[in-house]
């Protein structure tokens, strides 16, 4: 009996290189198609128009913000900029990193730990932070250390939560495996939980970096005088469309650019975890 | 008194029986097998050795010491899967071994380390993981990981070792090669050995004992109602054939 040819099913269907790249520019053309169209509608009915700015202004613009530098300051804005937010995130997720690898660990294998933070800390993650900004720009001032603060505080309690599960998840076989050759609390934290924490804090980061960068503009918009946040916040007032957008723009590259800086660090520094990320 | 004495262990769950007045002992050497249904409490009765839980009543001793209230390195084990650690090397899980229990930190510096490095590769030599020594547990074959899960218990030298279903991932001729493997571990070592295992043939080929744990009656009311015990106690020496041997002194010179 012959076999009637069977089309697969969709679930099957997997696509080649060069489609999967077709698939994968097709949205960004078209989100790129509605700009261009909206942009020139608009301009056709006013050449002076300010919210639709055409994609080749806003080339000439972001060339003008990359490479001249402020007459008053003497510095190219767009790098200091840069410069002033990414100093802000690096500190902050470092603190929060640091901060949740700590009590991570400790959370998810001491039980006395355990009992004693996590609903804290549950609790602590309930508190939206951007309401607490006032508190501290009260607090520590309008300064560094407030920004860094709300970055830190704003993705801290994730990070543990995360942690926590992923090192109380480990298999006991390990856990008990450790201590029939004699391992201390410490030395099976050390040894055993605290690498295997490695790589998924570089995942949670990775989640946390989209939350990281909307507490560091918030702050940047309420009070700064440098960084990303604070200037698409100031060129807001003259409508300056091509500089917001400029910045949105750069701001995404970046952030896409830390995203895959850490899937790449983490595989990496954790070849044994492939699999897992 | 025997080497192991586990002295009327009972072990309940939520006030539900799992293992009801188990009793027995070995002797130093012995390989004792342990059979039965799934969910009957073997695994248990593992625990209760390896002091991972406490029994709700009686007691076990090992060599004459107190009860044991958590796992030490006294008793080692092998699970089924997860025995290893995946984020070391094969040889860096050896050489954990030796690390793991040596102080406060795990962590061995200097001369200390350099001697539980030899120790490691002497031993991989040993077990034919030579080759392997620098992949990761995820890329070594089901046999492989176990054959390293078991000379990495043994680097601890415990005094027994409890192996739960050690082989039971494994395919038939794999597990042909891991019984010579352990039984030649075990012939060097003299340790004492509990291995649970659902292959009766493996049971009876590798124990001297073999332990069915079963429930002693149904409650026809409530089949959770009692807990499983020790219901044979074979001879497994001699290929499982009994009468082979003299049971009693006859002071009559056997000739050879
Ligand atoms: N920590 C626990 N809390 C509650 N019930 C448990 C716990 N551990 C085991 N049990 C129950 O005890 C019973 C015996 O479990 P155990 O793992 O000892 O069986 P087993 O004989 O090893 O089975 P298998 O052959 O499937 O491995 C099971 O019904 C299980 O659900
Ligand atoms: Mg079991």
């Amino acid at each position: 009996m012959q076999d009637r040819p069977r089309t697969l099913r969709w679930i099957n269907r997997r696509p080649d290189r060069a489609i999967s790249f077709l698939l994968v520019i097709i949205p960004f053309v078209l989100v790129f198609l509605a700009y261009t169209i909206g942009s020139e509608a608009r301009l056709a009915v006013n050449p002076a128009d300010k919210l639709l700015p055409a994609p080749t202004q806003i080339m000439e613009t972001a060339e003008r913000l990359i490479t001249e530098a402020d007459k008053r300051s003497g510095k190219i804005l767009f790098w200091s900029d840069t410069a002033a937010s990414l100093s802000r995130l690096a500190r902050g997720v470092a603190i929060a990193a640091g901060i949740a690898l700590a009590f991570g660990l400790i959370i998810g294998i001491l039980p006395y730990a355990r009992t004693m933070l996590s609903p804290f800390v549950n609790v602590l993650s309930m508190i939206p932070p951007l309401a607490i900004l006032p508190i501290l720009f009260i607090l520590l001032g309008l300064g560094e250390t407030s920004k860094v603060a709300l970055i830190a505080i704003g993705i801290t309690p994730f990070l543990i939560r995360d942690l926590a599960q992923r090192v109380a998840e480990l298999p006991t076989e390990q856990i008990v495996k450790a201590q029939t050759l004699g391992a201390s609390s410490f030395a099976i934290g050390l040894r055993v939980a605290l690498p295997q924490a490695l790589p998924r804090l570089l995942g949670s980061l990775r989640l946390s970096l989209g939350p990281a960068w909307l507490f560091l503009i918030a702050a940047e918009a309420v009070a700064a005088d440098a960084g990303l946040g604070y200037r698409i916040f100031l060129v807001r007032r003259y409508l300056a469309m091509d500089v917001i957008l400029t910045y949105v723009i750069w701001i995404t590259l970046l952030a896409f650019l830390l995203d895959l800086a850490l899937r790449l660090i983490s595989r990496h520094a954790f070849p044994w975890a492939e699999e897992g990320l | 008194m025997s080497f192991v004495e586990v002295e009327r262990v009972s072990q309940s769950y939520d006030r539900r029986p799992i293992l009801d007045r188990v009793s027995m002992s070995a002797k130093e050497g012995e390989f004792i097998s342990i059979v039965g249904a799934s969910g009957c409490g073997k695994s248990t009765f593992l625990r209760l050795l390896l002091a991972q839980e406490q029994p709700t009543r009686g007691r076990i001793t090992i060599a004459g010491a107190r009860p044991a209230r958590e796992p030490g390195p006294d008793r080692g084990v092998v699970f089924q899967r997860y025995s290893v650690f995946p984020h070391m090397s094969v040889r860096q899980n050896l050489v954990a071994a030796s690390a793991l229990g040596a102080n406060f930190f795990g962590c061995l510096f200097g001369a200390k380390r350099k001697a539980a490095q030899k120790t490691a590769d002497d031993t991989l030599e040993r077990i034919g993981l030579a080759h392997v020594a620098h992949a990761y547990p995820s890329a070594l074959s089901g046999g492989m990981q176990q054959r390293l899960a078991i000379a990495q218990a043994l680097m601890a030298r415990p005094k027994i070792l409890l192996l739960d279903e050690p082989f039971g991932a494994l395919d038939p001729g794999t597990r042909i090669t891991m019984h010579e493997f352990l039984m030649e571990l075990r012939r060097e070592t003299g340790m004492t050995v509990f291995m649970v295992t659902h292959d009766l043939g493996e049971g009876f080929k590798l124990g001297d004992r073999v332990l069915v744990f079963d429930k002693p009656r149904w409650d026809p009311v409530d089949p959770n109602a009692i807990g499983a015990t020790i219901t044979y106690d074979f001879d497994a020496r001699d290929s499982g054939i009994p009468f082979q041997r003299l049971q009693e002194k006859t002071h009559v010179p056997i000739e050879a």
